[in-house]
């Protein structure tokens, strides 16, 4: 019995974290997906939700579901103003300097965080109701299943958007050829803009989610956070929805199975070396579609 | 997509003045006179900041600020080969610089107890200490060159923004490797976390500049070589290249490992220089700040590298009172010198001594340009003027 708890629970400690990565590996993915852009600034932006729940919840002790509304909605804006800010007026300018802009807005975000609120670690109160539920006889952790099932709702509602509304539709076009979109008489601009909502609300979810397993807020978080779910949205093919959630969960698996085996300090490595064997075997991840290029 | 990577594809390098007087009597100087005059200016520089360092007109704090400017300028100019010239976007260029660390510092550590000089004598000085000195830096810029050739093969079969990602999941594992070698192999060799420490304090002003002399030389006329000029059109157009029978496989290999080895140079220097080696030190985020330095500089202008490095390296220091606030209008100018000026400050222009002798030397003036280029009595009146 001993043996089978411990596996479940591992299983559901790499579902969790997979989960996570998931939802922050979508936004990286969908963003890259319509302007090629690598939004280095999409982790800072779950550091941002972070603070936002600390802000509510241990400062002015609200309550929890309006915490966790008002973290989605403040990812959300922000993701929308750094487009508009930063990444806007760029729109046609070569792609290294949308990505440079990107690694100064993540500067920013993240030597502004340090700047308001210090560089050391804000506990965030609990706001689980429960801590493990029991099925079976097994002790299931709650948030661990929380995590797992917002993500698959989310990843659901996300392909439902893109497939089947007007503005997926759009997304879609605008993402294959922004030129000919623009002719058909797709806002281009405004699609973009609301790619940004939906990865940042995406990244909200995911701080509210990763706040709850890892109740802490530092100016930093979203750095490496950020940089696995990148490595996710890479690992999947970047570009494509089952792709990202695909990665995350194998990022989050290898991540648990190398801690598991005691082997915690190469965990980051391993990760590392996951994405190159991928990315050597298929250049351009596993669900990523190979172009061929035009002379 | 990756043609679109870099804006502009003007010449990087400069064919000389084009300015006014091209009417076949133009006179231009002979090369070796050329290397004279760099080589004299490089040896008047360093004498007079020896001298300074010597005399203490700089103080011992601001030497140390020198030695770390020269120490980015390499690394800079060395990122610029794959940035600039090549047109790719390594993100793990720290990852090299700390291979070079480690290895020159380990090098020089273990070889002066072998050969008893001890670390008193080796900031003393004298010929042995030189010779171990240069030994050391190239060992740590063969080691990166090596881990070069090992990231490169696969690295530059992707391209563009692959390629970007996998050069930083490189530098991560090697950071995490440098911290966890030491229970792997059982023995002491980066001591991991705890760091390096008790290195040799090596560098000094004038091996370091003397090193960022050499670097620019060799990168320079490296650029202006036939391999120079094969790096150059893969960058421009890669399958325009292979068409014209420029191996790129191979040219891309030898641009990034050249630039991997220089990192390791500048490494080497910098342990020399801190004194103590972290993996902490040598992040994502560092092999960004030299990015940063590299592309508000202008992606493929040296000097722009140069004034860069030199900048972003002694304005933190310079504003060490408003250390909260560094950080953030860091980050503000990034993102403004992107949208307002996304080639860079410097473009890619290029300085080049002897193209201004010879301006000189034809009187062919920026400011007579416009009125002078076109008709020859005006020429004759201004350079009457002139005398």
């Amino acid at each position: 019995m001993d043996g089978v708890a411990l596996i479940v629970s591992q299983v559901l400690n790499g579902l969790q974290l997979g989960s996570i990565y998931a939802l922050v590996a979508l936004g990286y993915t969908m963003v890259y997906g319509i302007i090629l852009l690598l939004n280095f600034a999409h982790g800072d932006i779950i550091m941002a939700g972070a603070y936002i729940l600390w802000i509510i919840l241990a400062q002015l002790g609200l309550n929890p579901v309006i915490a966790m509304l008002l973290a989605v909605l403040g990812c959300t804006l922000l993701g929308v103003l750094i487009d508009k800010v930063a990444y806007a007026p760029l729109r046609n300018a070569p792609r290294l300097s949308v990505l440079i802009t990107a690694i100064g807005v993540s500067y920013f975000l993240e030597n502004g965080a340090q700047l308001v609120f210090g560089a050391d670690a804000k506990v965030v109160p609990s706001f689980a109701p429960v801590s493990s539920i029991q099925v079976g006889g097994l002790s299931l952790s709650f948030v661990a299943l929380v995590t797992v099932l917002v993500t698959a709702a989310s990843t659901i509602v996300l392909t439902f958007l893109v497939q089947k509304t007007k503005l997926g539709k759009a997304m879609r076009a605008v993402s294959e050829d922004m030129g000919a979109a623009r002719l058909m008489g797709v806002n281009v601009n405004n699609t973009i803009t609301f790619t940004f909502a939906v990865g940042s609300a995406l990244a909200g979810i995911g701080a509210v989610l990763y706040v709850m397993a890892y109740p802490q807020a530092t100016p930093t978080m979203g750095m490496m956070l950020g940089t696995k779910a990148f490595v996710a949205a890479v690992l999947g093919g970047i570009g494509s929805i089952p792709g990202a959630v695909v990665g995350a969960m194998l990022v989050g698996f290898a991540e648990v199975f190398v801690s598991a085996i005691g082997l915690s300090v190469w965990r980051d490595a391993v990760v590392f070396l996951l994405l190159i064997v991928v990315l050597i075997v298929r250049p351009t991840g596993i669900f990523g579609r190979t172009m061929s290029e035009k002379v | 997509m990756e043609e679109e990577l870099m804006a502009k594809k003007r010449p990087i390098i400069s064919t000389g003045g084009r300015g006014g007087a091209a009417d076949g009597k133009r006179r231009s100087l002979p090369m070796p006179a050329r290397y004279v005059i760099n080589a004299l200016l490089v040896f008047v520089v360093l004498a007079v900041g020896e001298l300074m360092v010597d005399g203490g007109a700089i103080t011992r704090y601001q030497t140390s600020v020198l030695q770390q400017v020269g120490v980015y300028i390499i690394m800079a100019v060395s990122l610029n080969i794959a940035t600039g010239y090549l047109g790719q976007l390594p993100l793990g260029h720290a990852g090299f610089m700390s291979v070079g660390a480690y290895g020159c510092a380990i090098f020089i550590m273990r070889l002066s107890e072998a050969l008893g000089i001890g670390a008193r004598d080796i900031v003393a000085g004298g010929p042995m200490v030189a010779l171990l000195v240069f030994a050391g830096v190239v060992f740590g810029g063969i080691c990166a060159a090596v881990a070069g050739v090992i990231i490169g093969i696969p690295a530059l079969r992707l391209k563009g923004d692959y390629l970007a990602i996998i050069t930083l999941a490189f530098a991560e594992i090697i950071r995490v490797v440098m911290l966890n070698i030491d229970d792997v192999l059982g023995f002491e060799l980066t001591r991991g976390a705890a760091g390096l420490t008790g290195i040799p304090s090596y560098s000094n002003f004038l091996n370091v500049f003397l090193a960022v002399a050499i670097v620019c030389f060799l990168v320079h006329t490296m650029m202006k070589s036939r391999h120079g000029r094969s790096i150059l059109a893969i960058r421009d157009n890669e399958i325009a290249a292979e068409a014209t029978g420029v191996n790129t496989t191979y040219y891309k290999t030898l641009a990034f490992v050249v630039s991997a080895f220089f990192a390791g140079v500048a490494g080497g220097l910098y342990a020399g220089c801190v004194g103590v080696l972290q993996p902490a030190n040598f992040g994502f985020m560092q092999s960004i700040e030299i990015l940063v330095m590299v592309v508000l500089g202008g992606m493929g202008s040296m000097l722009g590298s140069v004034l860069s490095a030199t900048v972003l390296t002694i304005l933190p220091e310079a504003l060490r009172a408003f250390s909260d606030y560094r950080m953030i209008a860091y980050a503000v100018v990034l993102i403004l010198v992107m949208i307002f000026r996304p080639q860079g400050l410097l473009g890619s222009y290029d300085f080049s001594l002897s193209r201004v002798i010879e301006r000189v030397m034809n009187r062919d003036f920026p400011w007579k340009k416009d009125k002078g280029a076109d008709s020859g009595a005006s020429v004759e009146e201004v350079s009457a003027d002139g005398r």
